[in-house]
């Protein structure tokens, strides 16, 4: 029913020979109605993925060379990348303290925010307003803006309490959590509130507590919602380089996005390329799967967060 | 530290057993505060705590050795703080919000707070520490090797790991067996019998330290030439990784004229409270300067020094621009493309809908690379395909039209996504009253599709314009602000401010944290700013916090 382009081409239906008039005429309908979709949808995918086959035939590529990879593999195919992917860089390590900091944090920070978004959405108190309000304006002051400030602070807790200072995952993942509230409370206030109030207010009057009421009643419906904003909050983490840059300087403590743009980095960067990809193709695969699983729930997560803030 | 809560737990009361309500939300909220309870719940509760006490225990001991009394102070309160607040029953919503504040105190309030007070001064390389500190630096520096220095038997150990652990000089007195340890704040003797000396004087092993073996050392051996030991008659260096020299210092400060005076050549230098550094009457000054406060010149600077002025405000442009063109142009290619897939006739959206969304799954820090290297002038794909050999981050034009187009690749799929969400909120009744009434496809679109749409996604728009606004990894990951000016190496042509403040701050030259923390106060107003008009105009606000 909706709209755009199509529209010009149906103005201008006037069937071209006598003979196959309508049969013509009814191509003209198609392709204004439907055919037209198909083909911005086309373009759509053919822009989306060209980047992607690149990376899969530099993954594939035997040379392993920048200059040596077309968009489709003509010079063979072989695995050859892969073994050296694990052989000669800490791919693994970086792997798994990605897997770590970001499913650490982003668990700890859902679970965070949860909390404060119950507090917020369910209770009235005082400050509740000026709370919703400052919330705000922190996150608009994006936390590695204090970089410099972070990285003085984190100087000392490394003399400290070196468990938790520079090149730790936890260091970094503590930071992260500061940054947890400003960023989810809001969203998930939003979904807390599409749920009816008649159902914790009964469940009280019932004898539960507060905390029944979040943990038993809240907590799982909402569940799915929580698991499309833990995923988002993990990809930003894995994504996140700035801060664990300045962080994790030893090779075993990197994450994967520090660790492979040090493989790209000098006079490497023509001949590593190829392992490069198929380092790329190997972080992809686990958040493209759950990706197009929980896709649904993304649509509607985002919106309906949007639209109650 | 950790994140206590009062506990969850299966509902074991009777039901009914509850006060029931009664009307006044007085009387509900302390019905609520009386709920039973529970015997999870209290497990819980116990475990925490005690999880928090055992974490305060661990973070206090290095604190009180490193007598560091405000920070043990805070640990202290901080912790009874939440015995109070988990132990007792009131206070309900403070219990769900403290968790999260404390992390958002510790690393985000503090931090930004710090960050406000460092725009002030003149904090950076050469200017970091006090002015006792910038003394002792310039005094021990300027030791020299004199005829007749003592020697030491020289071994170099740390606490920590060989590869980065602080260096500490361990060192035999000649001709005896007593043991000194040497740091940057001085010169202890060790007690006897904690370290093992060897044939030669050298220290093999000492209590509590690792001592480096000669590959180790080796490895390390700048940071073992910058190491000084301030001692009362000059200072220790090593010469070489074996020996150390006790020298004497050719500069001294003179309390008395307030200066710092070399012996060999009788230049004196000035201490200037302003800029925080010794001048000479030449204008020659130390490079060790102490952090003073500034005031507002590093705002200043920003707006009357002409050469970051300029380039400044070009960079502020750009980044507008940026800001502006990679979120409309996602926003509109997204929507053209949502729309186009929104109809009852389509059939395969899901197919295309999987296919779309692909970049957006994909690891954003690995495409951008992926994509800086397709743009490679020698063998990058894009000069491949059509057989061009453009210079794409040479240019300044076609660098940010670069930029741009892989921000737009990165951001599309998520623009669609919830493009998609949003049309199919919109009641399909509206759309066809609209056609009914005679309206083409594109005045249905304008009147009714399009403003609904906005509606729904401007806070969206909104939150990606902030976050495109300080996109660091979208610059730094691709052209890493290039192309720059011949006269200006710090900020290039696709620099944003976020990757300018890095540069300033840990760009490898002389850093300048308190004119980059002045940047970030100044990216934090535009920001605000930006974010509080629109949200205003959309006039979201009153249904947010409703």
């Amino acid at each position: 029913m909706t709209m755009l382009t199509g529209a010009a081409v149906t103005g201008g239906a006037n069937g071209p020979a006598a003979v196959d008039r309508n049969a013509g005429k009814r191509k003209k309908r198609w392709f204004a109605e439907v055919g037209w979709r198909h083909l911005v949808g086309l373009l759509g995918v053919l822009f989306s993925l060209f980047p992607l086959v690149f990376v899969v035939s530099a993954a594939l590529n035997p040379l392993g060379t920048l200059s040596s990879t077309e968009l489709v593999p003509t010079g063979g195919v072989s695995l050859e990348n892969f073994g050296n992917l694990f052989a000669h860089t800490g791919f693994a390590d970086w792997f798994l303290n990605s897997l770590l900091i970001a499913g650490g944090a982003a668990f700890a920070s859902v679970f965070l925010s949860a909390l404060a978004a119950y507090a917020f959405s369910r209770m009235r108190f005082q400050g509740r307003r000026v709370g919703l309000l400052s919330l705000l304006l922190i996150q608009m002051f994006p936390q590695f803006l204090a970089i410099v400030a972070i990285f003085l602070i984190f100087g000392t807790i490394t003399d400290l309490w070196p468990a938790i200072g520079f090149n730790t995952p936890w260091g970094l993942m503590l930071l992260y959590l500061g940054g947890a509230l400003g960023v989810n409370t809001w969203l998930m206030k939003g979904f807390f509130d599409t749920l009816p109030r008649e159902l914790d207010e009964s469940a009280t009057v019932d004898g539960a507590s507060h905390a029944q009421v979040f943990f038993r009643i809240m907590l799982p419906l909402v569940a799915p919602i929580l698991a499309v904003t833990g995923l988002l909050a993990f990809i930003n983490t894995i994504n996140e380089f700035l801060m664990a840059s300045v962080f994790l300087t030893d090779t075993d403590a990197k994450t994967l996005a520090v660790g492979m743009r040090g493989m790209l980095q000098g006079g490497e960067r023509n001949t590593n390329f190829g392992i490069f990809a198929a380092g790329t193709l190997l972080t992809a695969i686990p958040t493209v799967l759950v990706f197009q699983f929980l896709q649904r729930y993304i649509v509607s997560g985002l919106t309906s967060g949007a639209v109650k803030g | 530290m950790s994140t206590p809560l009062s506990g969850p737990g299966p509902a074991q009361q009777a039901p009914g057993r509850g006060p029931v309500r009664t009307g006044s939300p007085r009387t509900s909220r302390t019905a609520r505060n009386h709920a039973p309870i529970t015997a999870a719940g209290l497990a819980a509760k116990v475990i925490l705590l005690g999880l928090v006490a055992g974490i305060a225990i661990w973070a206090a001991f290095p604190l009180v050795a490193a007598e560091k009394w405000v920070g043990l102070a805070v640990l202290v309160l901080t912790t009874a703080a939440l015995f109070y607040l988990y132990l007792g029953r009131r206070h309900v919503p403070a219990k769900y919000l403290i968790p999260g504040t404390l992390f958002l105190i510790a690393f985000q309030v503090v931090p930004v707070l710090y960050t406000a007070s460092t725009a002030f001064t003149n904090f950076g390389d050469g200017h970091r520490g006090s002015k006792d500190d910038a003394i002792v630096a310039i005094q021990s520096s300027s030791v020299k090797q004199v005829p007749g220095s003592t020697q030491y038997p020289l071994s170099v150990a740390t606490k920590g790991d060989p590869a980065t652990g602080a260096l500490v000089f361990l060192i035999t007195k000649p001709g005896t067996d007593t043991v000194s340890v040497g740091d940057a704040g001085g010169l202890r003797p060790l007690d006897p019998g904690a370290a093992t000396v060897g044939p030669g004087g050298k220290v093999t092993a000492a209590d509590g330290y690792t001592v480096l073996n000669f590959g180790q050392a080796s490895a390390r051996s700048k940071d073992i030439t910058d190491l000084v030991v301030p001692t009362a008659g000059g200072a220790l260096r090593s010469s070489g990784l074996s020996r150390a020299y006790e020298g004497k210092a050719v500069r001294a400060y003179e309390a008395g004229c307030d200066c710092v005076k070399d012996s060999d050549s009788g230049k004196t230098w000035t201490a200037d409270g302003e800029v925080g550094a010794f001048v000479a009457a030449d204008g020659e000054r130390l490079a060790q300067g102490w952090k003073v406060n500034v005031g507002l010149s590093n705002f200043t600077r920003v707006l009357t020094d002409e050469r970051i002025s300029g380039p400044f405000l070009a960079t502020l442009i750009w980044n507008f621009a940026f800001a502006i063109g990679s979120t409309g142009g996602t926003f509109i290619l997204g929507m053209l493309i949502a729309l186009a897939l929104h109809s009852p006739r389509m059939r395969g959206t899901n197919l295309y809908r999987m296919l779309l969304i692909l970049p957006y799954a994909m690891p954003s820090f690995a495409m951008l690379l992926v994509w800086r290297d397709m743009f490679n002038t020698d063998f990058g794909l894009i000069n491949n395909l059509f057989g061009l050999s453009v210079d794409w981050f040479g240019q300044d034009w076609s660098a940010r039209a670069a930029v741009i187009l892989v921000q737009l690749w990165l951001g599309y799929p998520y623009m669609f996504l919830v493009a998609t969400g949003a049309l199919q909120a919109i009641p399909r009744e509206l759309t066809e009253a609209t056609s009914v009434d005679g309206a083409s496809r594109w005045q249905s679109f304008r009147a009714v599709t399009l403003p609904l749409l906005l509606v729904a996604l401007s806070p969206l728009l909104i939150s990606s314009f902030a976050f495109n606004f300080n996109n660091f990894n979208a610059i730094y990951l691709t052209t890493e602000g290039a192309p720059f000016p011949a006269d200006n190496p710090s900020n290039g042509a696709t620099d944003l401010l976020i990757t300018y403040t890095y540069r300033l701050a840990f760009g490898g030259q002389a850093a300048q944290f308190g004119f980059a923390a002045a940047i970030s106060l100044f990216i934090f107003a535009i920001v605000a700013v930006v974010s509080a008009v629109s949200f205003r105009r959309t006039r979201q606000q009153e249904e947010v916090y409703a």
